[in-house]
C-alpha cells in the first residue's frame, strides 16, 4: 500500500540552513548536510530543501550542498527557490535532486512548466504554489496566488492556476497557506481539499502545522499525499518518528521502517 | 596486470547519475564486493564491463532517443548483457526499456529483453492519484538473489517509486515483484542476468542499498 509521506523542509540561504535545527547529535546545526543525514536516519520520506539566497553568485554553493546530499543520503530530495531556467533545473538533477520546485518563474511564465517536463519529465517538476484567501467572510470561498513571500497579489485564482500547471506538466504540487504559514494554527483544509480534488497529481499540503493532529487533518481533511513541515521538526518539538506514529495511529498507511534508526538504536 | 572491470553506470543524458553512481558506491563499500564503480558513455567500456546498470528518468521515448545517440552503444549493451551474459539492471526507465515496446506519447521500439509493453498504470479507483509517487511495498512473486535478506510484503521495507508507466510483461514468470496501487503494478521483473526495478534503488534507504549490494554479488 502506498505511503503518506512525512517531509520536513528545510530553509537554506548561502549554504547555511536558517533558522537553527536542533537536534541532538548534531556536529553543526548549520550545516543543511548535517540536518539532511539526521532527517534520513530519523526516516524521513522525502526532504525539501529551499534555497532563499538572493544572490545568483552564490547559487553554486546550493548546488554543492545538494551533490554532498546526494552522496550521503540515499532518499528523495526536492529543491526549490529560484528556479527559473532550464539550466537551473538541470544543474540541480544532475547534482543529485530528485525533484524541483518552480514557483515565480511559473507564475510569469507558464510555458516554463510545460518546457521543464518535456526535458526532464513530469515526475521530478513540482509548482509550488503560495495562496491566500481573499474571498470576505460569507461570500464562497476564493483563493488567489500570491509571489515574495505573500506580498504580491497576483489576481490569479489558485484552483485555476494549479489545473493549468498540472495540465502543462506539473507531476505534483507543493501548496503553502500563506495566511497559515508560520503560525502553528494547521493547514488551510478547505484550500488543500479544493486544490487536491481539482487536480490528478499528488498535493503536499503545506504551511501552519503546529500540531500532529494537524498532520492527519491535512492527508484526512485535506486530501493530501503528503504533508511537510519545517519549525515542529527543526525545533524538535516533535520528531519523524512521532509524526509517523501519529499519522498510523490515526489509520493512515506510513513507512515506519527504512531509515537507520533502528540500528542505530534510538 | 589488468584491473578488474568495473561495474558501469551508463551515462546516455538521462537518470540521476549522481546519486545512482553513490549509492552503488556506498553499496560496494558497505556489502563488501570491493567492485569499482564507473559512470561512462563509452561503448568499449561497456562491452568489458563486470556488470552494467540502465538507469532513466523521464519520458520513454527521450531515454530511447538518448541511447541511440551515443554511437555503438546499443550494440554494446547487447553483446555484454545478451551474448556475454554480464549481469544487467535496469532502473525506472532503464527497467522499462527492456520491454518489446513503450506506449507513452506514441509507439517506440524498446530493446526487446523482457517481452511485454510499458502502459499507463489506470488505477480502479480514480481518486488515486498519478504519478504513483512514494514508498510502497513490494510483494515478492518468486525469489530472487538480488531481494536476498531483504524483508517485504506490507510489514517490510518499502521502495521509493515515482511513474505513470509500468512493464506488463507477458510472461508471467520475468516478473519478480509487484507492487498494489489500485490494482497490481509492476515493480521488478527478471529473467537470466536480466533484472530491472521500477523503483529507485538509489533513493530507497536501507532497502536500496541492500539491493544494489546484493545486485554486485549477484552471479546469476
Amino acid at each position: 500500500m502506498l505511503k503518506v509521506r512525512v517531509i520536513p523542509c528545510l530553509d537554506v540561504k548561502d549554504g547555511r540552513v536558517v533558522k537553527g535545527v536542533k537536534f541532538v547529535d548534531l556536529r553543526d546545526a548549520g550545516d543543511p548536510v548535517e540536518a539532511a543525514k539526521a532527517y534520513d536516519a530519523a526516516g524521513a520520506d522525502e526532504l525539501c530543501f529551499l534555497d532563499i539566497t538572493a544572490s545568483v553568485e552564490a547559487r553554486s554553493t546550493l548546488i554543492d550542498v545538494v551533490s554532498r546530499t546526494a552522496e550521503q543520503c540515499f532518499m528523495p530530495l526536492t529543491v526549490g527557490g529560484g528556479v527559473r531556467t532550464v539550466e537551473d533545473i538541470r544543474a540541480l538533477l544532475n547534482a543529485g535532486a530528485d525533484k524541483v520546485s518552480i514557483n515565480t518563474a511559473a507564475v510569469n511564465r507558464r510555458d516554463f512548466v510545460r518546457e521543464a517536463a518535456e526535458k526532464f519529465g513530469e515526475q521530478c517538476i513540482v509548482v509550488a504554489i503560495d495562496a491566500k484567501k481573499v474571498s470576505a467572510e460569507g461570500e464562497p470561498d476564493r483563493w488567489e496566488i500570491f509571489t515574495h513571500g505573500g506580498r504580491n497579489r497576483t489576481g490569479i485564482d489558485a484552483i485555476a492556476y494549479a489545473k493549468e500547471v498540472v495540465a502543462l506538466g506539473a507531476g505534483e504540487i507543493l501548496l503553502t497557506s500563506m495566511d497559515r504559514d508560520g503560525t502553528g494554527e494547521g493547514f488551510d483544509l478547505k484550500l488543500t481539499r479544493a486544490i487536491s480534488d481539482a487536480v490528478k497529481v499528488p498535493v503536499i499540503a503545506s504551511g501552519g502545522v503546529g500540531t500532529l493532529d494537524h498532520l492527519v487533518d491535512g492527508i484526512r481533511e485535506g486530501g493530501a499525499s503528503a504533508v511537510l513541515a519545517a519549525s515542529i521538526f527543526h525545533f524538535g518539538t516533535f520528531t519523524i518518528g512521532a509524526a509517523k506514529e501519529a499519522l498510523g495511529a490515526a489509520g493512515l498507511p506510513v513507512r515506519l521502517h527504512g531509515g537507520d534508526i533502528e540500528e542505530a538504536g534510538r | 596486470m589488468i584491473p578488474p572491470a568495473p561495474v558501469v553506470l551508463i551515462d546516455y543524458g538521462s537518470g540521476n547519475l549522481h546519486s545512482a553512481g553513490k549509492a552503488l558506491e556506498r553499496a560496494a563499500r558497505e556489502g563488501g564486493s570491493g567492485k569499482s564503480v564507473l559512470v561512462t558513455a563509452d561503448p568499449d567500456v561497456v562491452r568489458r564491463a563486470d556488470r552494467i546498470v540502465l538507469p532513466g528518468v523521464g519520458a520513454y521515448a527521450d531515454c530511447r532517443r538518448g541511447l541511440d545517440a551515443v554511437p555503438g552503444m546499443v550494440e554494446a549493451l547487447t553483446e555484454a548483457v545478451m551474448t556475454r551474459g554480464q549481469p544487467f539492471l535496469g532502473i525506472c526507465v532503464g527497467l522499462q526499456l527492456m520491454a518489446t515496446r513503450g506506449r507513452e506519447h506514441g509507439d517506440t521500439a524498446g530493446l526487446g529483453w523482457i517481452e511485454g509493453e510499458v502502459v499507463k498504470i489506470e488505477p480502479r479507483d480514480p481518486t488515486l492519484k498519478i504519478p504513483h509517487m512514494g514508498w510502497n511495498s513490494l510483494d515478492v512473486a518468486r525469489p530472487h538473489p538480488i531481494l536476498e535478506g531483504i524483508p517485504t510484503g506490507e510489514d517490510g521495507l518499502d521502495a521509493y517509486f515515482v511513474h505513470s508507466y509500468h512493464l506488463n510483461a507477458a510472461r508471467a514468470d520475468d516478473v519478480i515483484a509487484t507492487t498494489s496501487y489500485g490494482g497490481t503494478v509492476t515493480a521488478m521483473v527478471g529473467r537470466d542476468n536480466l533484472a530491472g526495478t521500477q523503483f529507485h534503488p538509489e533513493k530507497s534507504q536501507r532497502l536500496g542499498l541492500a539491493l544494489l549490494a546484493n545486485f554486485l554479488k549477484w552471479a546469476p
